[in-house]
């Protein structure tokens, strides 16, 4: 048994779908053959900002073995539409010109045209045979360089939206927002200490292993199948009927298994345009994006620029703050930085805030979500400052955090009240951890050490749809059909839930992810949701199972169901000690009474999904020579509120984290003045390997969330949030010196102690 | 399109023939003409190692083989390790250590891996970490993968 009285839950058992993916037999999106299969590829715009003149696609069309051609003239030019997409609001109208430009291409890298052939190669030399015609625009890719007067403009229709009002004024800025709480300005004027700072960060991508993919098949009675790898089957289906404008119905899209998502496999890119190759040729058509396409040509997290400014008093009171955050938004409208805005000051009661945010298109890809978005790029400012600060009082930093802390009904910024939250007890398991009271050994090799903390922030979403139905086996198993992909663990930890309402083992339950068709709407997993949500989901459902079993018993034994309880996994009469039986017992007689036993639920919680909050410790080690930065040591430590299964808790923090470590010393999207991304591969994006990490220690805190019948919060996203500040913090407490731009990579922190004598 | 060549191969220890164009890589021959789809493509030029199989005892990136390079060669890929019934122990310690959460880069770390304990049955955790640093992973972190590998080591 575990804690808490529970049986399932807090254990470790065998994934379910584990044995397929260590033997190579899991079916993701670039797995799938089908019969008369045609491969197609895309054709890229090579300027940043350009006006399309013509394409001419004939030589294309010519080419042997090449069966069509699509551009944006193929597509249904839909009206300005907002749509909801699990993680981000976005206009169908820009989805769909991101899809394949219209009029305009905003970046290098957008598509302009696809091609079908019979195999990949000959579609690739058909691409380079397309013809476009351009006229070369000025480009601005920087986002405060977006925002000035006389910047090259990306819509000229797009009129800025400032504090909720439509402005005249036709610029780059998408929309400018303010959130404001008490009085800055008197809370500054109470400070002793006041630090204001600036901080920049650069674009990153999510990285996922598996690069996106669609096999579309539009039959001749007109219905399209699309078998993907995406967050959410039912959000790519509503992307799919409204882009091609077609009714829900005749879509149905197939959730095949999903190599990383963390935000990005949430819009379409390939589907859309695999869909009309197939319409026009009758053949089903695959398509895969090389590496290089997925970083030029879909949605990595923004660049940005963040002032942030927070007084407190000689006895350790945070009284103000503000924030002003600059976001890219990419190519179209739709930047994290209201997420971004709703998480900078969360972690800390502060009665004085301000925060002004600016969402600003840039001619680079359309941003998307990333694991936690915005998030990080704020937490770089808010948790340097905050370091910046106790340095200053002369207080222990997690302690200012502690004293500082957010706590049940403190105020966000943004309005919500907290309810239940874990934020001092992750902060205070973090400042009694083992790694935080050792004492860091000097280095023997003339490199300095330091040692530095961050907090961090995120909402994890309310909840959202989930659909669940599920029939019971003769044997007492029982097949669990389920909405929500599985890209990390989700199989287990909502069939885990399931099997604890309803007194099973893990294993007696076997999830499946099925296809649109096949099951109720169910939201993206994404926003942490999925095993809160879900989960919350699979409860419901045990329940009603128990419900149909009574009444099964009832009906077998002839005695009233009400009169039937449900304990320890064991059914019983009240008045008669002979009737009895487990659930598997009953299981095997059930269907004699009423035909097979099935059940489905679907929720959507009213309640919170429970603000995760997350403190991190880290040891580093800086090669003042080089600039290079080694992790000696990592702790990452995260309120899980409960941990259903604990390794894929841990698994989260750790994965997390070492995203957080990329962001912070490595990854980054360079841009030369042509605009163009010069570093579009594996090996010039350096993502972290092995050999540039230890072992990364958790500590799983559990506050139960109120809103969940077992507790639990999402994990999967605040973990990406304190690591660049944590280290920002370790290399000043290692150089003396403060990095305030993003990534801490080797040149530019060899620029800073060069420059700052550190 | 050029002219298809014929190639003999063994694969997984059944002798396999194909025709492949001269262009096409080991990694399309496998996925696209020989339905062995445990073989991803994460990069299609070498630094994933999401495409890794065993040629001729080394560990290669199939997507920088040519189809017609493994002429006459022995190749181990991922279905070759272990099947549901017979776990290699490397992927019985995966599981175990829950090393996967997506498990896209999962079969090409096993196949790294087990050319690893191929030729060197005890590793250190730094032989491990250098080992295993031409595969990239984005969801784990990669502690759990470098415990289920030293976990899966002769004696451990």
């Amino acid at each position: 048994m575990s804690q808490n009285g529970h049986k399932v839950i807090g254990t470790r058992p065998i994934r379910h779908d584990g044995v397929d993916k260590v033997t190579g037999r899991a079916i993701y999106g670039a797995d799938i053959q089908l019969t008369g299969l045609l491969h197609g590829a895309i054709k890229r715009s090579p300027h940043p900002h350009a006006r399309i003149k013509n394409i001419d696609t004939s030589r294309a069309e010519a080419h042997p073995g090449v069966r069509a051609v699509v551009t944006a003239h193929d597509l249904p030019q839909i009206a300005d539409k907002l749509a909801d997409l699990g993680e981000a609001i976005v206009n169908l109208r820009d989805a769909s010109n991101n899809v394949l430009a219209y009029g305009k291409v905003l970046y290098k890298g957008h598509a302009v045209a696809g091609v079908a052939a019979i195999n990949l190669h000959v579609a690739q030399e058909a691409v380079e045979l397309i013809d476009v015609e351009y006229e070369v625009l000025p480009h601005v890719t920087g986002v405060l360089e977006a925002m000035e007067d006389g910047a090259p403009i990306l819509h000229e229709d797009m009129k800025t939206t400032s504090m909720g009002e439509e402005t005249d004024k036709v610029s780059n800025v998408a929309n400018h927002f303010q959130h404001k709480m008490g009085e800055p300005d008197d809370g500054f004027a109470e400070a002793d200490v006041v630090i204001e700072r600036e901080f920049t960060t650069q674009t990153v991508h999510q990285g996922y292993i598996e690069t996106h993919n669609a096999t579309a098949h539009w039959n001749e009675e007109g219905q399209l199948t699309i078998w993907t790898s995406t967050q959410g089957a039912f959000s790519v289906r509503d992307q799919m009927a409204e882009i091609l404008q077609m009714p829900v119905s005749k879509v149905k899209i197939v959730p095949l298994e999903i190599g990383g998502g963390f935000g990005g496999k949430i819009s379409v890119y390939l589907d859309p345009v695999a869909a009309l190759l197939s319409r026009m040729t009758g053949h089903p058509v695959k398509m895969t994006m090389p590496r290089d396409e997925v970083f030029e040509g879909t949605g990595p997290t923004p660049g940005s620029y963040l002032k942030v400014k927070m007084g407190a008093t000689s006895d350790g009171r945070l009284t103000a703050a503000t924030a002003y955050m600059a976001y890219e938004a990419g190519a179209y409208p739709g930047s994290p930085v209201g997420a971004g805005a709703g998480c900078i000051f969360t972690p800390y009661d502060i009665p004085n805030v301000q925060i002004d945010g600016y969402d600003v298109c840039v001619n680079k890809p359309k941003t998307n979500a990333y694991r936690a978005p915005g998030a990080t790029n704020a937490a770089y400012a808010t948790e340097t400052v905050v370091d910046e600060i106790s340095e200053k009082l002369g207080v222990d930093p997690l302690e200012f955090r502690v004293k500082n802390g957010a706590k049940e009904g403190t105020r966000r910024a943004d309005g919500p009240v907290h309810p239940r939250i874990g934020c001092i007890e992750t902060t205070e398991a973090a400042l009694n951890s083992e790694h935080y009271r050792s004492s860091l050994a000097k280095s023997g090799n003339g490199k300095v050490r330091g040692r530095g903390v961050a907090s961090g922030y995120w909402f994890n979403f309310n909840g959202g749809r989930s659909a669940i139905s599920v029939s019971i086996n003769p044997d007492g198993t029982i097949n669990m059909l389920e909405g929500s992909t599985d890209i990390g663990g989700t199989r287990a930890s909502i069939a885990m839930q399931l099997a604890e309402t309803i007194g099973l083992e893990a294993t007696d339950i076997k999830p499946y992810v099925v296809d649109t068709d096949s099951i109720g709407y169910t939201d993206v997993t994404g926003g942490s949701r999925t095993t809160f949500g879900t989960g919350y989901a699979a409860h419901a459902t045990g329940q009603a199972l128990i419900r149909e079993m009574k009444e099964r018993a009832s009906k077998l034994w002839d005695v009233p169901a009400d009169a039937i309880d449900f304990e320890d996994g064991v059914f019983s009469y009240r008045d008669d000690a002979e009737k009895r039986g487990s659930f598997k017992e009953l299981a095997s007689q059930a269907g004699d009474a009423g035909g097979p036993v099935v059940a489905q639920v679907s929720t959507n919680p009213d309640g919170s999904g429970g603000g995760a909050f997350a403190t991190h410790v880290v040891d580093v080690e800086v090669d003042r020579e080089t600039g290079k930065v080694d992790i000696l040591r990592y702790t990452a430590v995260q309120d899980a509120g409960t941990a259903i299964h604990p390794s894929y808790v841990e698994g989260q923090m750790q994965g997390g984290v070492v995203q957080g470590i990329g962001w912070g010393l490595n990854e980054e999207y360079i841009y030369n003045d042509a605009g163009s991304m010069t570093n579009a591969s594996f090996l010039d994006y350096r993502m972290p390997t092995t050999l540039d990490l230890p072992m990364i220690e958790t500590i799983i805190v559990e506050v139960p969330n109120e809103s969940h019948p077992y507790g639990v919060r999402g994990v999967g996203e605040v973990p990406i949030v304190p690591p660049p500040a944590a280290l920002a913090n370790a290399i000043y407490d290692a150089t003396g010196v403060r990095l305030r731009d993003l990534p801490m990579s080797p040149p530019r922190v060899q620029k800073a102690l060069a420059e700052n004598g550190g | 399109m050029s002219k298809k060549v014929h190639v003999q191969t063994t694969i997984n220890g059944e002798s396999v023939d194909f025709l492949c164009e001269p262009r096409n890589s080991l990694l399309e021959v496998l996925r696209d003409d020989l339905d062995l789809t445990g073989a991803k493509e994460g990069c299609n030029n070498g630094n994933c190692g999401a495409c890794n199989v065993i040629m001729d005892g080394r560990l290669v990136n199939s997507c920088c083989v040519l189809g017609v390079e493994a002429d006459g060669c022995e190749i181990t890929t991922i279905e070759g390790i272990g099947s549901a019934a017979n776990l290699h122990p490397l992927q019985q310690k995966f599981l175990e250590h829950a090393a996967l959460q997506c498990g896209i880069c999962t079969p090409g770390f096993i196949v790294s891996a087990k050319a690893l304990l191929d030729e060197n049955p005890n590793p250190s955790e730094d032989e491990v970490r250098y080992w295993l640093a031409g595969n990239l992973c984005r969801c784990t972190g990669y502690d759990k993968i470098v415990r289920a590998v030293l976990d899966a080591r002769n004696g451990a």
